[in-house]
């Protein structure tokens, strides 16, 4: 029907899978997303230390390359040898680049929607709430993969690739603890800013909020933790509970200087976790509805 | 026309409770029209009652089924054929007319090509075509009615829910926002049901009304229906003669009767008796006609002897 016939039709075309309707969300997102300079710029900053790392295990392989730049190559295995602890250095570095992705995507997701009634418009077509959390959720995650677990995986397989099948063997927990560590942060950053962007509508304010969230329980712990001699102020840091995860899950040991002498217990740790996913849920449950509820 | 022979909407025993508190108090009907008006007082359950056929909120008892479907176990198939225009403010920020209109159909089930298509349609349809690249948050009240009516639209549903569609308009944008009603009921494409406290936005696109009334159904009628049963409802206003006896013989004509104050009279009349064997009865007792009015029901009259007469839980009174 051409626009200057102004009349309405039924649709009775095809239709879209219903499982895929919830990519419909970060599709539109984006669109949104990279209109920002600032934020493609950060975008490709986040790419930086991946492609450094791809470098040192091209360098690791290559002694004419080496040479070229004469450094010897014990030298670069003592300074940076690829291991566990390389792989590890490299998701933590990116992980607090996720944190500072959440902070600027995060609070523009729910908050436009509530702010403005647009609920129930979702939720009066077939698409149900947890769509659209999934949706959500998918918009900060598609982008927090781009930039951990995917980049860490190839430098896995690229190093793989080089040293032999005999190295991959050997270390398939890397791999394991890259893909599975990532998407323990990525879920816990994205519940929590969508939460965030659920409770509190003004942009600013919701970004100052996950700032708070993040550094004010650190600090917490922190003092907490020197003055009664304890790991327990870690409970309520998000930072230094999934430090403790991505260690254990990396096969590494946890260094006591780097919790005051008290390393958080791992169950602990995961307790943390997910009752920080948990809690986010039950907010987000409470504030995505299809009808404002008045008290 | 097979649509209007099977029930759009039926309710049966239908209730909702908050926090305990019956909201919605079993409520029957079977509504059959193209256009059915739901009118009641505010906090009658009107909204309570779409949300509820939208699956917003779980009943607590009864069963209310759309097309057939049930409402709680067909949901999404529900919602694929239904448009919803929510009473309030409703739209995503920042977006423009087009791809917010873009997004909902997209969410409804249509693909990328065909919802931009549908799209451009649909804000020219409600004559937004020259706004469609404004951000909808610049556009004024009016518009903004018309860009949720638009995406109400967008997926050509087969059944249109319009919550106080005209609030807040001025009267020019209210009977344009009436004819577009008007003009979908007429395309006989889709059933509306158009929720309003305004008797008159009702009476001017419906065919059935529904009253609400403290979460009850106080009547569901078919309008025209009313008004042809209420055809031979008249008044009088006679001067001289034996009124007693001009009286006496309307009722001997079978004419059911009632003195409205002095020389005026309300009757019924009944089959096969006209008008002027009124006028033949009065001129043998020399008594003068001076006026007959024919009243017809207005819904304004169906609304308020259904406040005063609510019948508990029943579609028809």
């Amino acid at each position: 029907m051409a626009v200057y016939d102004r009349n309405f039709g039924i649709y009775q075309g095809e239709r879209t899978p219903t499982w895929s309707r919830f990519l419909i969300i970060p599709r539109y997102a984006y669109q949104e997303v990279f209109q920002s300079r600032l934020f493609v710029a950060f975008l490709g900053f986040c790419f930086l230390v991946p492609f450094a790392g791809l470098l040192v295990i091209y360098l690791h392989h290559n002694l004419a390359a080496l040479s070229f730049i004469n450094l010897p190559l014990d030298r670069l295995q003592e300074a940076l040898p690829i291991n566990a602890k390389f792989f590890r250095w490299g998701l933590e570095f990116q992980g607090f680049l996720c944190y500072v992705l959440a902070l600027l995507v995060g609070p523009a997701l729910i908050s436009p929607d509530l702010r403005n009634n647009g609920l129930p418009l979702y939720l009066s077509r077939p698409f149900s709430r947890a769509e659209y959390v999934l949706g959500k959720t998918a918009v900060l995650a598609i982008l927090m993969s781009a930039i951990t677990w995917i980049p860490g995986l190839l430098l896995f397989f690229f190093q793989s690739y080089l040293d032999g099948a005999s190295w991959m063997g050997n270390n398939l927990s890397i791999a394991f603890a890259i893909f599975f560590g990532s998407w323990i942060w990525i879920a816990v950053l994205s519940l929590l800013s969508l939460a965030v962007s659920a409770w509190v509508k003004w942009k600013p304010v919701a970004r100052i909020s996950l700032l708070i969230l993040y550094y004010v329980p650190w600090g917490f712990a922190k003092v907490m933790n020197a003055t009664q001699d304890t790991w327990w102020g870690f409970l309520v840091a998000l930072w230094p509970t999934m430090t403790t995860v991505w260690t254990r899950l990396f096969g590494l040991p946890l260094e006591p200087g780097d919790y005051n002498g008290n390393p958080m217990p791992l169950a602990a740790a995961w307790l943390a976790l997910v009752a920080c996913c948990l809690i986010s849920l039950a907010l987000l449950s409470r504030r995505i509805r299809a009808y404002e509820v008045v008290r | 026309m097979s649509n209007t022979l099977q029930p759009v909407v039926e309710l049966q025993g239908l209730e909702v409770k908050f926090g305990g508190r019956p909201i919605l108090k079993g409520l029957n009907a079977s509504l059959t029209g193209r256009c059915i008006g739901l009118l009641g007082p505010n906090g009658a359950g009107k909204t309570t009652l779409l949300h509820t056929l939208l699956g917003f909120h779980p009943p607590s008892a009864g069963k209310a089924r759309i097309f057939g479907k049930d409402i709680q176990t067909e949901a999404r198939e529900i919602r694929g054929l239904m448009g919803y225009m929510p009473e309030n403010d409703a739209f995503i920020a920042g977006m423009s007319g087009i791809r917010f209109v873009r997004l909902m159909g997209e969410l409804s089930g249509l693909p990328p090509e065909q919802s931009l298509e549908r799209s451009h349609e649909a804000l020219f349809y409600v004559g937004l075509g020259e706004a469609r690249y404004r951000k909808v948050d610049s556009y004024s009240l009016g518009m903004k009615q018309m860009a949720k009516l638009a995406q109400a639209l967008v997926h050509g549903p087969r059944l249109i829910f319009l919550d106080e569609p005209t609030n807040g308009l001025d009267p020019a944008a209210r009977e344009r926002m009436l004819k577009l009603v008007r003009d979908i009921r007429d395309e006989g494409k889709v059933n509306i049901i158009l929720s309003s406290h305004l008797l008159r936005d009702v009476e001017e696109c419906c065919e059935e009304v529904l009253v609400l009334k403290d979460g009850r159904v106080a009547t569901y009628c078919n309008l025209e229906a009313e008004r042809e049963a209420n055809r031979k409802f008249l008044q009088l206003e006679v001067r001289g003669g034996d009124e007693a006896a001009f009286a006496a013989a309307v009722e001997a004509l079978g004419c059911e009767m009632a003195v409205d104050g002095k020389q005026r009279f309300k009757l019924v009349l009944p089959e096969g008796v006209e008008i002027r064997e009124l006028y033949r009865v009065a001129a043998e007792r020399q008594v003068q006609i001076r006026r007959l009015d024919s009243k017809r029901d207005s819904l304004q009259d169906i609304f308020l002897k259904a406040m005063e007469t609510e019948v508990a839980g029943h579609g028809r009174v």
